[in-house]
Order: C-alpha cells, then structure tokens, then sequence
C-alpha cells in the first residue's frame, strides 16, 4: 500500500497518470507524509528516547567503577535477587494458568465461557494499588484469614509470599491473553484427529497444541517475566518495604531515591530498563518470524 | 451441545476456576466485604472530604488529558507505521512497547529527571513559565507515557487492513483527500480508535508508580487517588482505604463495561466490513 506513492507522474500517457493519481493513497504525498513523520518522530523523541537515554545517561555519569559498587552494593544484591525468585515463582506458575485457561475457552463450548473470558481478563483493568489493598484484607492482620494465620504463627503479609501472590495477580492475564486468540483461530480440527486416532489427552496437548502454540507461550512469558520484576504498586503495599528483606527492584530504586541516592536510583533503574529493552527486542524477532500476531499487547 | 472429543475439559476448567476464586476472587471479595461492613454514613463521609474529592478530580482530569494527548499522537504514530515506510520505522515500531515494558517506577524516576527543574526538559519549559514537575501537568505526562501502546496497538492494525478499494472509490468520485479522510477512513478507524482510548483512559485512572514520583504529591492539589489509598493504608486507616480502594474497582469495572461494549462494536463494525 505505502509503496503506491512513488515518484510522480508527469511525461507519461495521460490515462497512466490519472490511474496513478486514482492509486495515490490519502496522506501518500510528501507534505502530508513529512507533516506528519516530523510530528511523529519529535513527540516520538521526547516521550520515549529521552527517559531511556537519560537512564543510561544518569546510571553511568559517574563512571563505571561507581555503577558497579552501587550495583554490588549488599541490599541491592539482595532486591536483585528477591526480583529474580519472584520472577521464577510467577512465570510459570501463570504459563499452567494461562495454558489450562486458553485450552478451556477455546477448546470447548459451555454456558458462562464469556464470564470466564472476562475473568481471566480481570486483573488487567484493576490497579495495581487496589490488588494490594485486596490482599491486605484476606491475609493482613486486619484480613479474612488475619486471626487464624496469627494464630498458627503463619507470615504472608509484608513478607515474601505476599510479593509472589500480588504479582501473580497482577500478571494472571499475561500469557492467556496470547493464547486465547491463537487458539481459538487454531480451532480444534487437529486435536480431534489426534483424539480419533488413539492418542491420550496428554499426548495430544503435548504433541500436538503446544507445539502449535509454543512462541505464543514463549511470548506471553517474556511479557510476565518483565511485569512480574518491574510491578512496583501492588508489591509496594504488600511488601512492608523491610531493607534488605522485602524490597525488590523497583522498590529499591523508590528506597535510594529517597535517600538522595540518585545516581544510585539510577544504577538499580538501568538493570530493569535492560531486562525491558531486552523484552522488547525478543519480541520483535518473534514477530519478524511471525510466530506471533503481529502488534498484539 | 455437541459431544466432546477432546478431554481434559473437567480438568483444565478445574485448574482455571480454582486458580481465578483463589488468586483473583478471593481477594477482590474481602476488599468489597470490608467496604460493606463500613456503614453508609461513614462511607459517605469519607468519599465526601475534600481531600479525596481532591484526590478523584485531580485523577480523573488529568487522566482525561493525557487520553486526548495520546489520542493524537497514538493515532499519527498508528497512521505513520501502517501507511509509510521511512529508515528506522521498525526501531520506532520497537519503541512503541517501551511504555509496556519499561517498569513504571522506572519510567517515573526518568521522566521526573526530565522535568525537574534542572531536568533536560525541565529547564527551557521553567524558562518559558510552564513547570511541569510536582504540578497537575507532569501527572498528566506520566499518565500519557505509560498509555501511548494502548491507542497505537489497537488502530495500528484496523489502519493496515483499510482495503484500498472505498478509497479508490472515493476518488475516482471526486471526493478530495480531506473528505475521503473524514467521510471513509475516519469512521471505519473510530470504533478501534475509542476502544484504544477507553483503555488507556482506564489505565491511568490506575497509575501509580509513574505519577507518585513527578506528581509531587501534595494534598488538595497534586495527589492522585491511588496514592490516597496507600495514604490511608500507611497511617492504619483500613476503612479509609477500603472505601477509597473500592471507588477505584469501580471506576475499572465501569471502565471494563464501557471498553467492552466499544469492543463490541468495532467487532460487529468489522465483521459487517467483511460481508
């Protein structure tokens, strides 16, 4: 379609330039296009280069040997590595959820599948500070389970195992949401095959849907992964922001701000923004193949 | 209904159910019941003070503002990668993720650097009178940064199939660029178009971690409704927050319904295209 603006038509047989003129997309002449590449690319600078260049900028301005001792300083290693266990708790745990969930909606037909289908949405349109609130009043002290968890001397709020169920919540939709339109175009034609012919749910699921679906999943993860270790509201109410104890990444870099660490800040902020462009980049080459539907979030 | 061929329908909607009541459900359940037990005439006067009436009207203005900002951007950003080839257009179809990907604490420590006073854009906007940073303005900034993905992603890919056939028609008709725009093109985008905005809408009536940072946070002018809820939480204040929590899971479920319903549309619009 883009390639139809190319050149013009002058010197040629009138009936040739009318069609070409006929062709000519709306906006494909070139004050239309400049118009709106200059606006695109200077508002495109401004929001979205200049905050990644000045992150590298500001992590570094100090020198390298200063980003290092900042990095290997004792508690950051420490919110790297909670961020890290998180991370491998959550994604596959919502790679199962998302899996048995696409598999049920697009698999089968039953009455309430759209309610289901809304559900598994859910957490998506909830803020992340509502999800925190929510778990406070299940598992906090003034919550549903407070009393017995009390009494049985059980710590989840404001402790690690809070940081993994808010961040389970918060990415629950994730892989599910990759998986479901997929899936559902994919139909079920290939399984009832596999079905007919002898092999055993287990096989068909494993030898036949997941390798259909298997970049998908891929994708999904990778789009977890960077939620999961960048989550800062949910994880900031539940987590009690103990030093050195409970606080990931995101919330060390909100803890070093505060203390007028910036440089600092910004030493924490360079990891995580890599672990983003890192996610952005593989998606990318997954959509170049396309493995994945293009331009899906 | 048809028999199943397929098994694993008992177990994989057992998994999927269970998980949703036990990760989902359940805490969103002892969220309203906690609201429930609050008693109307102290709900009433905690959703009345000023503060958080402050706190609502500042978040649902500014969201506003960053919508009608990413309205326009997100639709010449939609419209230059469906319909130009220029060098660098896959980097820029790259960075329209950023948002996505880049941690919102992250995203609010930059774009406060920004916008700080001494910031790279801070200084010459302080030059000229419009400070950004600790205003209502740079809440709307961050509001705006971390929804852009949300309008370019959904009219990005209704403007890549726009059959070249109405528009065609439309010219050989005499119709002229603008009108073609406004009479063909347009109303065949609007339905994705107002769905993008609703979600991004919603997303930054949500937003956190990018606004607290530039926001400044001062009462009555530039605090935000979610962080009111953290607020309340922080000074032991349960009800205060549940109540205020719960405004903020309505707000979503009404933005959910109206998102839903514009979705609706562009489908059933989508799908009349197609007969």
């Amino acid at each position: 379609m883009a390639a139809a603006n190319t050149g013009a038509s002058g010197g040629r047989d009138p009936a040739i330039a009318r069609a070409d003129w006929i062709h000519t997309p709306v906006g494909g002449g070139p004050v239309a296009r400049r118009a709106v590449l200059t606006i695109v690319l200077l508002l495109t600078a401004v929001f979205l280069i200049a905050p990644l260049a000045l992150i590298v900028v500001t992590g570094l301005s100090s020198g390298l040997a200063v980003f290092w001792r900042n990095l290997t300083e004792p508690s950051t290693i420490h919110a790297v590595l909670l961020t890290l266990a998180t991370a491998l708790v959550v994604v596959p745990i919502n790679i199962l959820f998302g899996l048995a969930a696409a598999w049920t909606v697009s698999k089968f037909r039953f009455p309430g599948r759209t309610l289901l289908i809304a559900l598994i949405e859910l957490p998506y349109s909830v803020s992340p500070i509502v999800a925190g609130v929510a778990y406070l009043f299940v598992y906090g002290a003034q919550g549903l389970f407070g009393p017995f968890l009390e009494a049985h001397d059980i710590k989840i709020m404001f402790a690690v195992p809070a940081i993994f169920l808010v961040s389970l919540f918060v990415t629950a939709p994730y892989v599910a949401r990759e998986l479901i339109p997929l899936m559902q175009v994919q139909g079920t034609e290939e399984e009832e095959a596999a079905v007919t012919l002898g092999a055993s749910g287990f096989a068909t699921f494993w030898r036949v849907t997941l390798p259909n679906v298997k970049w998908a999943v891929v994708y999904g993860a990778i789009l977890c992964n960077a939620r999961v270790m960048g989550e800062f509201g949910a994880v900031s109410v539940v987590s009690g922001n103990i030093r050195g104890q409970t606080t990931t990444l995101p919330l060390q870099i909100e803890l070093l701000y505060q203390d007028y660490n910036v440089v600092g800040a910004f030493t924490a902020a360079t990891v995580l923004t890599a672990v983003a462009l890192l996610t952005i980049v593989i998606k990318a080459v997954l959509e170049r193949f396309g493995r994945v539907p293009h331009g899906s979030t | 209904m048809r028999r199943r061929v397929i098994p694993g329908f008992g177990l994989a909607l057992g998994t999927t159910v269970l998980y949703l009541a036990a990760i989902v459900l359940l805490p969103l359940s002892a969220l309203l019941l906690k609201a429930s037990g609050i008693g109307l005439s102290q709900l009433i006067d905690i959703l009345s003070s000023p503060r958080t009436l402050s706190a609502i009207r500042v978040t649902v203005t500014m969201a506003f503002a960053a919508t009608m900002f990413n309205a326009v951007y997100g639709l010449l950003l939609a419209w230059a990668l469906a319909r130009y080839d220029f060098p660098g257009k896959r980097l820029l179809d790259g960075l329209v993720d950023v948002p996505f990907a880049l941690p919102t604490a992250v995203a609010g420590l930059a774009l406060t650097a920004l916008f700080a006073k001494n910031g790279w854009f801070g200084r010459p906007l302080e030059a000229i009178g419009i400070p950004v940073a600790y205003t209502p303005l740079g809440i709307a900034i961050a509001m705006a940064f971390t929804s852009i993905p949300f309008v370019v992603r959904t009219v990005q890919p209704v403007i890549e199939d726009l059959g070249s056939d109405v528009e065609e028609a439309g010219r050989s008709l005499g119709a002229s660029d603008l009108q073609i725009l406004r009479r063909v093109i347009f109303p065949a985008i609007f339905p994705a178009f107002l769905a993008g905005c609703s979600l991004a809408f919603a997303r930054s009536l949500g937003e956190f971690g990018a606004v607290i940072f530039i926001a400044g946070n001062q009462p009555m002018r530039t605090e935000i409704v979610a962080l009111l809820t953290f607020i309340r939480l922080e000074e032991y204040n349960y009800q205060g927050a549940a109540a205020i929590a719960t405004v903020m899971l309505l707000m979503a479920f009404v933005m959910l319904v109206i998102t839903n319903s514009v979705q609706a549309w562009h489908l059933r619009y989508l799908a009349r295209g197609e007969d």
